[in-house]
């Protein structure tokens, strides 16, 4: 850990350089990160915004989306791209020290600008829809994006490592991703699962983070203490597995990547 | 501390070993694992006790003092275990067995230009590079000019680094490391790429860090940055160490009796470990399996003689069935200067998955007295697949029936007997008198 601290210029340096790449010869740059969640509310309105009541919060179906996606797409990209972190980088792995676990948490912090760029738009949506997000609920924001970056990394860092080992790991994050995706509050509403699997739900870090992050920007019902310490429960387990998995694997890296 | 200040590096009982069976199927996928575990109840069922698995060790017990302020050559055959030393001292990768301990700050350079990235330019390349190498962004910055004067890339700093030439890119990389001021330096078979002017500027750079009191630790098969640079040598051989000692001494023992360890003429290319340090990424589907040097008896031999024809039999192995093969053979004299490639060019061909043979037919072969090598390459389509640094090692011993002094062959004949004639002396012009007064 201490380590870490000592790397963290090259922890910045690698995230500057995974968003200069990413949006060097391309032909939107940036505007992909403010796309992406767009497009998906528009989908998900389309689609599911006419079912009844999938959510019950008397706020505008689009604007509900657009919150759950922008922190959702955060979490998933992070994932993505973490999991394709150490084989990406497989030529500097064998080639020189540094702590592995930077490769996998780079992508990670480099998504959070992206993030800003998302939430920005919500903003602007937001007062399309004549909403102000209230300040200091505003601040809540930040535990629950502690634990979506807690998380993010934390099933980011599994599944290099499992990466490295496995290859058709790589096919595997997609579909994950999507069951996720309809295993968490995006496109419906907590309140829709019974008890008492709601319990059960709730231990899934994503619930927690969309759920409280919608609450944060926009208001309405917040959720339950409860839930959201199982949530915090949940993605602690899952950071602390994804470390210690990450951990044991590192010293075969150099060897099989 | 006080006792072991002398020592920048101690080294006890150190080993490395590898499964060559995990080596070889780079990587698993899921199916596998799971194949490979229930084949392996299966196996144990029926023999009571799992199966063996091919290991193979890469360094093999090796224990070594390194004085701080020294400069160490590490020569030794391809798979002798040099790289993985390099790479355990680094950190890269854990040993098997054995202790390392270190005094100071280690900075390695097993590749020049790692983590450099095409889209970036050279100025963010510097930043990333360095921070790759552990350099703090503050030394970075003070140093930044020095780097770009030594790499002569000025004008292009602000440029892109994939549009630089081969020249540049190789040169700004070894600047950055250059410039790196670690207790401690790596280096690996840097001066195995680059023209000659860029090799003399290394040797001098590197000279100018040991100067300093810094401990060097040089691997190199360019004998004669060894024997210059190189305060103390070890010789490694098949992951032990065979001598250690005044590097003038090792090398000689090195060359003369290093190269024939092996069957002579003939080298089994399958052991991984053949592959480590080789300074291009392969995609090895295609793979070297043997190699094989025929002369005009039709004999298998490590030895032939000036002008006279050698066969070269190459096995592979092919995971993939190929359209397009392109082969290449460099030839080096063992001291790591290219004397000759042999191209095959695109050929089309029809080869199934499977193991194939290809020859090649030398009907005169060029070389003077000496001890010479054979790099070989080889690309299915333009993918490059396989690539051996020191495939084969074979002397010439001179013209037959001939003998000579090995160091006048290399002083005063050079090391390429070339196919010629001398016409007539013929007399041009009118005859001169000879009696005409001064």
């Amino acid at each position: 850990m201490l380590e870490l601290w000592r790397f963290r210029e090259l922890l910045s340096f690698l995230a500057w350089r995974d968003l200069k790449i990413r949006y060097k010869q391309t032909l939107l740059g940036v505007v992909w990160a403010v796309l992406q969640p767009i497009l998906y509310m528009v989908v998900f309105t389309l689609f599911f915004g006419k079912l009844a009541n999938l959510y019950d919060e008397g706020k505008p179906y689009a604007l509900l989306a657009l919150a759950g996606s922008v922190i959702w797409l955060f979490f998933a990209n992070s994932v993505n791209l973490a999991s394709a972190s150490l084989v990406g980088n497989a030529s500097m792995i064998t080639k020189v020290y540094f702590p592995r676990l930077l490769a996998a948490i780079a992508p990670v912090v480099a998504g959070l600008v992206d993030l800003a760029l998302s939430f920005g738009v919500l903003l602007i949506v937001m007062a399309a829809y004549g909403l102000y997000p209230g300040f200091p609920r505003l601040l809540f924001l930040v535990p629950f994006l502690l634990l979506a970056l807690g998380t993010a990394v934390g099933v980011g860092a599994w599944l290099a490592a499992l990466n490295v080992k496995y290859r058709d790991i790589r096919y595997v994050v997609p579909f994950l991703l999507q069951l996720w995706l309809f295993a968490s509050p995006v496109v419906y509403s907590s309140q829709l699962v019974d008890q008492p699997w709601r319990t059960v739900y709730a231990l899934n870090p994503m619930a927690g983070v969309v759920e409280g992050f919608r609450w944060a920007t926009l208001g309405g019902v917040h959720p339950s203490v409860g839930r959201v310490a199982l949530s915090t429960l949940g993605g602690a387990f899952v950071l602390l597995g994804g470390l210690l998995y990450f951990r044991r694997m590192e010293r075969t890296f150099a060897d099989i990547v | 501390m006080p006792t072991s200040s002398e020592h920048a590096i101690e080294i006890r009982g150190l080993a490395k070993r590898y499964l060559l069976g995990e080596r070889t199927v780079l990587y698993g996928s899921f199916r596998d694992a799971f194949a490979g575990a229930t084949s392996a109840v299966l196996h144990r069922a029926r023999k009571g006790r799992p199966r063996k698995r091919e290991t193979f060790w890469a360094l093999d017990h090796v224990t070594l003092d390194v004085e701080c302020g020294q400069v160490l050559g590490i020569v030794g055959r391809n798979g002798a275990g040099k790289t993985t030393l390099l790479k355990i001292l680094s950190r890269i990768t854990d040993p098997t067995a054995g202790e390392v301990r270190i005094w100071g700050r280690v900075g390695s350079l097993l590749e020049v230009g790692t983590g450099f990235h095409g889209d970036l330019t050279g100025r963010e390349n510097i930043f990333l590079n360095g921070a790759i190498l552990g350099m703090r962004r503050q030394e970075i910055e003070r140093k930044f000019d020095e780097m770009v004067a030594f790499a002569e890339v000025e004008r292009f700093i602000d440029t892109p680094v994939k549009r630089y030439s081969s020249g540049m890119y190789l040169r700004l990389a070894f600047a950055v490391a250059a410039h790196l001021e670690p207790e401690i330096l790596i280096v690996d078979e840097v001066l195995a790429v680059g023209d000659a002017a860029f090799q003399r500027k290394c040797l001098g750079k590197m000279g100018e860090v040991s100067s300093e009191g810094r401990t060097v630790l040089l691997v190199s098969h360019n004998m004669s940055a060894i024997t210059s640079l190189a305060t103390t040598c070890i010789w490694l051989d098949r992951g032990r160490l065979r001598m250690s000692g005044p590097p003038d001494e090792v090398v000689a023992a090195y060359l003369t009796e290093g190269h024939a360890s092996a069957e002579p003429g003939h080298a089994d290319l399958r052991d991984p470990a053949l592959r480590e340090g080789v300074p291009k990424p392969t995609f090895k589907q295609v793979l070297y399996e043997s190699v094989r040097l025929v002369n005009a008896d039709d004999e298998t031999s490590g030895v032939f003689f000036e002008g006279e024809p050698m066969r070269i039999m190459l096995g592979f192995r092919s995971e993939i069935p190929i359209s397009r093969l392109e082969v290449l053979l460099k030839f080096m004299s063992l001291d790591g200067v290219l004397i000759f490639t042999l191209t095959s060019g695109q050929m089309d061909v029809a080869l199934d998955r499977g193991a194939f043979e290809l020859p090649v037919e030398i009907p005169r072969l060029p070389l003077r007295r000496g001890l010479y090598k054979i790099e070989m390459y080889v690309l299915s389509g333009s993918v490059p697949q396989d690539y051996l640094l020191a495939a084969v090692e074979f002397e010439i011993a001179g013209q037959r029936g001939f003998v000579e002094d090995a160091r006048h062959v290399r002083d005063y004949l050079g090391v390429v007997s070339v196919d010629h004639e001398w016409g007539e002396p013929r007399q041009v012009g009118e005859a001169v008198e000879q009696t005409v007064a001064r």
